[in-house]
């Protein structure tokens, strides 16, 4: 009899093929059609190949970039799932987006007259704002965390936070309000690697907590008493688990904007091929989102091309109907 | 003595203003005895304190005044994971989020025996399908968990809390690693385990945790309100009422028309003939 946690194990390495296979066929995909060995080739020189020079310069990043946002909320969306032990929660739902939103529109209508950064450095620091406010909320009158609190601060505050991103959507001009609800519409267009290392370590140290976080959010699952007694530092999971995810899903948002529906169509996907076991669940998501978003992307450059789609429509689209068919089906 | 609480005083953090601190206390001043091989029932009718009292046993509360040892050490002293190897707990019920499979749940219980990033190996795997066998859940090791009925659901997580306890040094549970001073049984705590079940299953879980009891050496504390089921299977019965310690002694001492009259609340002549049913010898 073998361990089944095991007989997953081969499901998480055909995630991580699906999600090579993609990152590397999706810069093909486009206007201009790329030959394999001219993209690769050794002897031109790379300023004159421009097949290489579309790959690895213009397309390759956006690749990367869908790649990492896709896998980053795919892995937010399971452990925000895991700890509020809800499978409807969300990257989104604690509101983490929200804050980041309302930083991209202040730095997009203000960026020019007040120094503050760009779009990215001031969407993470309203990531933060967010996170601040809900962890003192959730925090203040309880021993570890309450999650009913959480849930509510999260909603209102998504709430409150809208009312604001429109307030500042009404003081800004047409064109700052264009770039603004681009931003909110999410877009992978991030033109260099530069945004994409910016973020790196911050998922990188999100992802440490999720490795740390995958077996006692199994045990969580019975209840926060029930993991306690079996040997769970309930408080500590809790934390990290908050504060890993708020990080991840804040430097994710930060390169693509507040893309939708990946963080929990990925995860149930998941679920069905693998079960529940969040030491699968966690990287099986991470890389199938990761395929997820750039399959998503490459579909929204060329389904009306030349015109390119906002990423957030495609998965939205893909996303809104799936959400109904699990609502219905789910028993 | 494996378990020993000496003037244990809690009460939850007050949710109105109407609330008055005398009545909010919901244990005031218990103090209670485990020895190793005993099995305690914690007897009292609901809201007596039944839970809270063995939340603040098993370390999972702080009382706000007295204290709870484990073995020649206060319980709050060991870190989680030590205590989930000597006490493990089964709660009334048990609902998942996720759907884990039985044999999944039952793994859970080897938590505090792995590493950080430790997976189970065979060994691990040996001695959860050796907790199925013991409470005849094996045959469903590969089901969903919310597929099973409530009785069999009360067996899994007792067969999880089995695997918990196992040092996996052979059938009797024994703690050559890390010893704990005076600490030479394991615990299992069980709150209400018959609450949500039937008669058929009441027996069945009766006769099981008689036979961990008596075969495995593990110490068994329960609560309940079921006087037949406190009788059957406790060697040591604590009357609960209000926070408070009503009487405690062999079944046959506290199990008397007019303690468990006044217990209950109820005319003590009402309560004879139950008593007569439930099989207490006199």
């Amino acid at each position: 009899m073998t361990s089944p946690m095991r007989r997953g194990v081969p499901i998480v390495a055909a995630c991580f093929g699906a999600m090579v296979v993609a990152v590397v066929a999706s810069p093909f995909i486009g206007s201009t059609s790329l030959g394999f060995s001219r993209v690769f080739s050794t002897t031109i020189p790379f300023a004159d190949n421009v097949d290489a020079q579309i790959f690895f310069v213009a397309r390759l990043p956006r690749a990367l970039a869908a790649a990492l946002v896709g896998g980053t909320l795919a892995a937010a969306g399971v452990v925000f799932q895991g700890l509020l032990r809800n499978p409807l929660a969300t990257p989104y739902t604690l509101g983490v987006s929200a804050g980041a939103s309302l930083g991209a529109m202040v730095a997009i209508t203000f960026g020019s007259a007040w120094a503050i950064g760009g779009v990215a450095t001031a969407s993470l620091a309203g990531a933060f704002l967010a996170v601040a406010i809900v962890y003192a909320l959730a925090a203040a009158r309880h021993r570890g965390l309450s999650t009913t609190v959480m849930l509510l601060a999260g909603v209102t505050l998504n709430a409150f936070f809208s009312a604001l991103i429109l307030f500042v959507q009404y003081v800004s001009d047409f064109a700052q309000t264009y770039r603004a609800l681009r931003w909110l519409m999410g877009d992978l267009d991030v033109a260099s690697y530069e945004p994409i290392l910016y973020a790196l370590p911050l998922v990188g140290v999100a992802f440490a907590g999720f490795a740390w976080l995958a077996r006692p959010l199994n045990l969580m699952s019975a209840g926060i008493d029930a993991a306690a007694t079996r040997g769970v530092e309930v408080e500590r999971v809790q934390r990290g688990a908050f504060f890993a995810a708020s990080l991840a899903t804040g430097a994710a948002v930060s390169v693509g904007g507040p893309i939708g529906f990946v963080g929990i169509i990925v995860p149930h996907l998941v679920r069905l091929l693998v079960g529940a076991d969040h030491r699968l669940v966690l990287p099986a998501s991470t890389f199938f989102g990761a395929a997820f978003l750039v399959a998503c992307d490459a579909l929204a450059r060329t389904v009306i091309a030349p015109i390119e789609l906002p990423v957030g429509i495609i998965t939205a689209v893909i996303g809104g109907p799936f959400f109904l068919w699990l609502l219905i089906t789910r028993r | 003595m494996l378990l020993s609480a000496a003037d244990l005083h809690f009460r939850y953090p007050r949710s109105s203003k109407h609330t008055t601190a005398a009545d909010a206390e919901v244990i005031a001043g218990v103090s209670l005895d485990v020895a190793a091989g005993e099995a305690v029932g914690i007897l009292g009718p609901n809201g007596s304190g039944k839970t809270t009292l063995l939340r603040l046993l098993s370390g999972s509360a702080r009382p706000l005044a007295g204290r709870v040892r484990l073995g020649d050490a206060d319980v709050l002293t060991f870190s989680r994971r030590a205590i989930a190897r000597r006490i493990a707990v089964v709660p009334q019920e048990t609902s998942l989020a996720f759907d884990y499979t039985v044999l999944e749940i039952v793994l859970m219980g080897r938590y505090p025996h792995l590493g950080t990033f430790e997976v189970e190996g065979a060994r691990d795997l040996a001695i959860a399908m050796a907790a199925l066998e013991s409470t005849g859940t094996a045959a469903f090791a590969e089901r969903p968990f919310r597929t099973l009925s409530g009785g069999e659901k009360q067996r899994v997580v007792i067969a999880a809390a089995l695997a918990q306890l196992d040092s996996g040094k052979g059938s009797r549970v024994s703690f050559s690693e890390e010893k704990i001073p005076g600490l030479e049984s394991a615990l299992l705590v069980l709150d209400e385990p018959t609450a949500s079940l039937d008669l058929k299953y009441q027996f069945e879980i009766g006769a099981l945790l008689r036979r961990i009891h008596d075969e495995r050496g593990i110490t068994v504390l329960l609560s309940t309100h079921d006087l037949r089921f406190a009788a059957a299977l406790c060697n040591r019965i604590v009357l609960l009422s209000q926070g408070r310690v009503l009487a405690q002694g062999s079944p046959a001492e506290v199990l008397t028309p007019a303690l468990v009259g006044r217990l209950f609340d109820v005319d003590p002549e009402l309560a004879a003939p139950i008593l007569a049913a439930a099989g207490v010898r006199r």
